[in-house]
């Protein structure tokens, strides 16, 4: 049987070429591997090699033939045992301008409209109010008997992080922790975040389940390419077979006085990336529920916590297995005139913004969001649809923020209802100072969403 | 992990990390007869497999980037010899040549090279993106030097679990020059965890040389900052390949931590399809070509040591051809993926 050899595409955009020179001649044997010509394109010139064995029967395009087109037979070869002049006249006819490609091309799927996103899953239901018995915590603690607990649970989990173990956690998180659980499971990093997110990533492909604490996510980014492009990606480009179940927590956003490279927000940057729950907890009992479900999760999470709240104290449900649905929004405070939603730390600035807007005659519904990715877009719009006022509040700053995307969900879901624009108050659009006076005006305070709620309510 | 009882500091690195391996020649009792058949075929199974590949690629039937192992069979034919099935195996995106060392199906892989949904990845992942979680094989990674972290992740989880298994981490000398694999390296001794770096260096960073890209260009020496023993091997001859490697893999199953074995290789195709390789010369590429390769050199001993005949290896010759056929068939009918995979695979569970 002859076997004909076509004109390569030597990149995914080139469609013809120039033959520019042969390295054989008929009767010439040709070997798996071996240089047969050379093609010029507009970018370089490159060598074919024979994949096929056999003898030339006959050069269909001479050399410093131009426009050759991809996929046209340029030479026939005689298979073994067949003579050249049978395979010669089996050849199809020479055809430097070949319109057709004479092999048939990657069969094209009928036009198919993109599917469309599969239905929001609705968010799960919201935790039944707790009737039982509480304890008295501080987010710090309510964290550290998460991760006890689930390691109790669980000898797959464990935790990595600088200063984890011995220090007993750069914020005391990780308290006591080292003493139950050994250095086996309580392992000190060396500094080197992208190294050691990326050891956690592997731990997890081995079918570990990693807690791997940053000191703060300030430091996180070191690590980036590892959370994004090998934790949340890998489950879609394998096709499913691979499982990332790693959580990254620590503390997110601004402290105190600790300047621009140590306050910065990365909610919004996280939340953008499919693969990837990103939760962020405001008081203990989230901070318990949620680290607890984050996990048990089988894929990739980030946890991001405040650490201004770790020293806060909040009602706990006393229950090991009280945990926190992934997805689901909390109202805070019921109103009826404004919806403020706020995540983390905002939340308690909200609140406070609201016992000032009562005062004022306007009842303000708080919305503490928890579950950035997913996010609840069916607890908000319900809320607007009451309210019909939407004032977001973040610590991150404005452009592409979380409340950017809370106002275009707004505008895709709940547009009809809403009587006024939605108001977005974010840290403010500058690297976070270190002057006293200059950090407050930068960030969010409840005199600024007090502001923002009688503005959208027209007061 | 409890930190490493102490050792003294300034220790001096072991002997084998100065020289050179000697490489033993078959008849040594290093390698049967039936083993160099065996490295032979599935070397070629390689080749060939690439070959194809690489006309599939002319042929528009595979799409983005493709790069091809050709030159460089005998670094993952020789490694593969020296592990069990319970080992974890990891490399960057020239990763055919690992996946069919590893035993995956070639139809497996050339279907994903197709992007159709018999691919390993369902087609979604691509020549760069491939995993076998049945033949503990974690990727096929895009991000140059991202797989040294977490092929030492992987080393990590089985000691954590008490298992004697190692990992397999192959690395380019591209790579070698990448910050996190030094991280990684360090974690890897300080916890003296079963890893086995392998640097395939071919010489070439996509179109920069070794020799303009480290300071150092005995690559097997970048571990010297960690206390970590490495070892300059002949990575076109399959036998000093495994030879390397069945001593580096007993160091690392025995706890005593990493080990880094620089293959030095050569690879015949550009850095990926669309590379015109103008930065080295065409003699150089012959030289190799015809002075080096690891199949006609095993073809040669075959031979010479009157092992086998002519026949029996065409035999073989026709049997590959088959196989690769047969893969190129099945990766062109396979369907493309239901555009339901689209929204497929995001999240577990969701």
């Amino acid at each position: 049987m002859s076997i004909p050899v076509l004109m390569p595409a030597l990149s995914p955009t080139m469609t013809e070429g120039k033959l520019a020179k042969w390295h054989v001649k008929v009767g010439d044997a040709v070997k798996s591997g071996q240089v047969i010509c050379e093609i010029e394109t507009d970018k370089a010139t490159m060598e074919v090699e024979a994949v096929d064995e056999g003898t030339v029967a006959q050069i269909l395009v001479p050399e410093g033939t131009e426009g050759v087109a991809v996929n046209a037979p340029i030479c026939i070869l005689a298979a073994e045992g067949e003579s050249v002049a049978d395979a010669a006249k089996a050849a199809p006819p020479a055809a430097a301008k070949a319109p057709e490609p004479a092999v048939e091309s990657a069969p094209k799927a009928e036009p198919s409209p993109v599917p469309a996103a599969p239905p929001v899953v609705a968010a799960p239901a919201a935790e039944p109010e707790w009737k039982g018995k509480t304890v008295r915590l501080t987010v710090r603690e309510a964290l550290r008997d998460a991760m006890a607990e689930e390691m109790r649970r669980d000898p797959g989990v464990f935790l990595m992080g600088e200063e984890v173990a011995q220090y007993q956690g750069a914020y005391k998180v990780s308290q006591g922790l080292l003493e139950e659980f050994s250095a086996k499971r309580v392992i000190d990093t060396p500094i080197t975040e992208h190294g050691f997110a990326g050891l956690g990533v592997g731990a997890a492909f081995g079918g570990l389940r990693p807690i791997v604490e940053f000191m703060t996510f300030n430091f996180a980014m070191q690590a980036m390419d590892q959370i994004v492009n090998s934790a949340a990606k890998t489950h879609y480009m394998s096709g499913g077979q691979m499982t990332c179940p790693i959580v990254f927590r620590g503390p997110n956003g601004a402290a105190a006085r600790v300047a621009a490279q140590h306050s910065q927000c990365y909610a919004s940057w996280y939340a953008h990336c499919p693969g990837l729950r990103v939760l962020a907890p405001w008081n203990a009992a989230d901070a318990k529920g949620l680290l607890k479900a984050a996990i048990r999760d089988p894929n990739p999470v980030i946890f991001l916590e405040n650490e201004i709240m770790y020293g806060q104290q909040f009602d706990v449900p006393d229950d090991p297995e009280f945990i926190l649905p992934i997805g689901k929004a909390k109202v805070e405070r019921v109103g009826k005139d404004v919806t403020i939603a706020a995540f983390s730390i905002m939340v308690g600035k909200a609140l406070h913004a609201a016992d000032e807007l009562a005062k004022q005659g306007i009842e303000a519904e708080v919305i503490n969001l928890r579950s950035l990715r997913p996010f609840d877009t069916e607890t908000l719009v319900a809320s607007i649809k009451k309210t019909n006022r939407l004032v977001s509040v973040e610590e991150g700053w404005p452009f592409a923020g979380i409340g950017s995307e809370l106002a275009a969900q707004m505008m895709e879901h709940a547009f009809d209802w809403l009587d006024a624009p939605v108001k977005r108050v974010t840290g403010l659009d500058v690297p976070l100072p270190y002057a006293a006076n200059l950090e407050h005006m930068a960030l969010p305070q409840p005199e600024t969403i007090v502001e923002a709620a009688r503005a959208v309510c027209n007061r | 992990m409890a930190k490493p009882a102490t050792k003294a500091k300034g220790e001096t690195l072991p002997e084998k990390s100065k020289a050179e391996s000697k490489s033993p020649r078959p008849g040594d009792n290093s390698v049967t007869s039936d083993q160099l058949k065996h490295f032979y075929r599935d070397m070629l199974l390689i080749r060939r497999f690439e070959e194809r590949a690489g006309q599939l690629y002319g042929m528009g039937l595979i799409g983005g980037f493709c790069h091809l192992y050709i030159g460089q069979e005998a670094v993952v034919v020789g490694m593969q010899s020296t592990i069990g099935s319970k080992d974890s195996i990891i490399t960057s995106y020239r990763d055919h040549g690992h996946m069919l060392a590893a035993g995956m199906d070639p139809k497996g892989v050339m279907a994903e090279l197709t992007g159709r949904s018999g691919g390993y990845s369902k087609g979604k992942g691509g020549s760069m993106h491939m995993f076998s979680r049945e033949k503990n094989f974690f990727g096929g990674h895009g991000i140059v030097g991202a797989q040294v972290p977490i092929g030492t992740g992987l080393a990590f989880a089985h000691k954590y679990n008490g298992s004697s298994n190692v990992s397999l981490t192959y690395f380019g000398d591209g790579s070698a020059n990448q910050g996190q694999v030094y991280e990684a390296m360090n974690m890897a001794a300080l916890w003296k965890l079963p890893v086995i770096y392998i640097i395939e260096n071919n010489r070439y960073g996509m179109g920069t040389s070794v020799e303009r890209a480290s300071a150092i260009t005995e690559l097997y020496r970048h571990g010297e900052a960690f206390g970590i023993p490495g070892e300059r091997v002949d990575g076109m001859d399959v036998v000093a390949v495994r030879a390397a490697g069945l001593k580096a893999v007993e160091y690392a199953r025995s706890g005593a931590g990493p080990y880094i074995l620089e293959m030095q290789t050569y690879r015949y195709r550009g850095h990926s399809m669309s590379d015109p390789a103008k930065y080295r010369s065409k003699e150089e590429v012959d030289k190799y070509r015809t002075e080096r390769d690891p199949i006609d050199h095993v073809r040669k001993t075959l031979l010479d040591g009157g092992q086998t005949d002519e026949a029996a290896l065409k035999a073989v010759d026709a049997d590959i051809r088959k196989i690769v056929n047969d893969a190129a068939e099945f990766a062109q009918h396979s369907p493309e993926p239901d555009p339901s995979e689209l929204w497929t695979d995001v999240l577990v569970g969701a």
